[in-house]
């Protein structure tokens, strides 16, 4: 399966994650959710609502990312979708770098508001393409935003599920581990096995993610690419017109 | 009310607090360049809530004591070089933050309050390495509900590029109205316009909703494309061979000084 195939696959996944949902919010440097959010528009006609950071025309927020913040609070949000250097087996998140804080090398940028949106938004998706146990690890270096919380702790948010370039699990919120639910063309069970740096549940015979359909790709070219554009111009070109 | 970018600059004191919004709402790379000309030291930048290449600049440039903020990015163009050789050698203060903490902060002084209460938080390790954040309990609620106390911040000056003013030293920046609870917050603002225009703003109700008075303002400068390289929102694209450019010089001290010399002393920029 080449780059291009991988990520519209990882595009109709997403896609599928949102077709319930009423609100959703994608935040920087996300052109692959931006995509899926966009996607599962035009399929479905849901999510109703959609921000895209970064965006004039699919993003409706007249006071920038406060109001981000102040929605997701509410509980005005259903899904969004945290990436990070780092994640562990219990679902915390690494965004601030490797090695010791504060002089960490590498440092990444930081935290954003995942010590927020991690807390408040229902449906939290992982997303991180590279599926390796440099990313993968069994404990992260420094915890951005924690995956779990104790019961005196408000939280009505949370990690849903890990999709990287190879796999998608869902977090088990009562065990506080993944398992895995699918493994997409091209990996195996075995090669997941091999690169995940936290153990998880799983089943010998694992399902193969399903491609999507020539009807879906062909939305993606015609409908969703030219959305996408505004924003992220280079991955609409070259990803989802190709 | 309107005034030249080095005399924008100059109403920067050395070891100012300067809040600067996010890359998408409108940077002053203009009012940037002019603090690197006139050699401003020590200042203390609030990202509201991130910054980018102006603080990377500023850093490499050093005009930088602290950075606080939640986040330094250079979006697809990461990593910040001065900034990352800075966070490795300790030579800039880091506080690091998350986004809605920063905006609550700014907000809480808007209001004259003391602090802002947050959910959220509890759990991620920036909460047990910030200098100033609290958990308290929730003194409406009998049973146990930590929430994180954060105080106000109230920076020196709000720093930013919008799409325009008036004669009359009022400023519209349309939907980015976070910009407007950023110069609020602020003891004053300075800003760089697209464009000036004869009519006053506040008389025309489809502007005056997203306009900035002039009560919170200390200065304009009009100065065209002043955002570039980045893009704006109400405007230009982003000049991405030229951050490719400035990453390929700023590698090391000696290209950053290259940098500077050619594109902010010199006459490489359009401002």
């Amino acid at each position: 399966m080449s780059d291009i195939e991988n990520r519209k696959l990882l595009i109709s996944i997403i896609a599928g994650l949102l077709k319930d949902c009423n609100h959703v919010a994608v935040g920087a440097s996300s052109p692959i959710p931006g995509a899926a959010a966009l996607l599962a528009q035009e399929l479905w006609g849901q999510p109703k609502h959609l921000n895209i950071l970064g965006s004039v025309k699919n993003n409706f927020f007249t006071n920038g990312a406060q109001e981000l913040f102040d929605c997701a609070a509410q509980g005005r949000i259903d899904a969004f979708f945290l990436g990070g250097g780092q994640i562990d087996g219990s679902a915390n998140i690494n965004l601030m770098g490797r090695g010791d804080y504060p002089n960490n090398k590498p440092r990444w940028p930081g935290t954003f508001g995942s010590a927020y949106l991690y807390m408040l938004i229902p449906k939290v998706i992982l997303f991180r393409e590279e599926h390796s146990k440099r990313v993968l690890v069994d404990k992260v270096e420094f915890i951005s935003a924690p995956g779990t919380s104790d019961e005196t702790v408000y939280r009505k948010g949370g990690p849903y599920g890990l999709l990287t370039n190879k796999a998608f699990f869902l977090f088990d919120k009562e065990k506080q581990r993944f398992n895995l639910q699918s493994v997409h063309p091209g990996s195996s069970l075995e090669d997941i096995l091999d690169n995940t740096g936290f153990e998880f549940d799983y089943l010998a015979d694992v399902p193969t993610t399903p491609l999507p359909s020539d009807e879906v790709l062909d939305v993606m070219m015609t409908k969703v690419a030219p959305r996408l554009k505004e924003v992220y111009p280079q991955f609409a070109e070259a990803v989802l017109a190709a | 009310m309107l005034i030249t970018l080095s005399e924008l600059a100059d109403k920067v004191p050395d070891g100012a607090k300067i809040a600067v919004p996010a890359d998408y709402a409108g940077i002053s790379m203009a009012a940037t360049r002019a603090l690197i000309r006139r050699r401003a030291r020590n200042l203390h930048i609030v990202g509201v809530p991130t910054s980018g290449l102006q603080s990377e600049m500023l850093i490499a440039a050093g005009c930088v004591k602290t950075y606080e903020s939640s986040a330094l990015t250079l979006g697809e163009h990461n990593p910040p070089p001065a900034f990352n050789e800075a966070v490795l050698n300790g030579s800039i203060n880091i506080v690091d933050a998350t986004c809605p903490a920063i905006h609550a902060a700014i907000q809480a002084s808007q209001k004259g309050a003391p602090f802002a209460t947050l959910r959220g938080i509890i759990g991620s390790d920036i909460l047990q390495h910030h200098p100033d954040w609290k958990v308290i309990q929730n003194p409406f609620n009998e049973t146990d509900d930590p929430v994180v106390a954060i105080p106000a911040i109230q920076p020196d000056v709000a720093i930013f590029h919008a799409p325009l003013a008036d004669r009359d030293g009022n400023v519209w920046v349309g939907r980015r109205r976070e910009l407007i609870n950023m110069a609020q917050g602020s003891k004053t603002a300075l800003i760089t316009v697209e464009k000036v225009t004869d009519d006053n703003l506040l008389e025309n109700e489809e502007f005056a909703a997203g306009t900035l008075p002039s009560l919170y303002i200390g200065g304009i400068a009009h100065c065209e494309k002043g955002t570039w390289p980045l893009a704006f929102w109400q405007g230009e694209d982003e000049n991405g061979d030229h951050i490719r450019l400035y990453k390929s010089m700023a590698k090391d001290p000696a290209g950053r000084a290259e940098y500077l010399e050619k594109f902010v002393f010199g006459e490489g920029s359009p401002s």
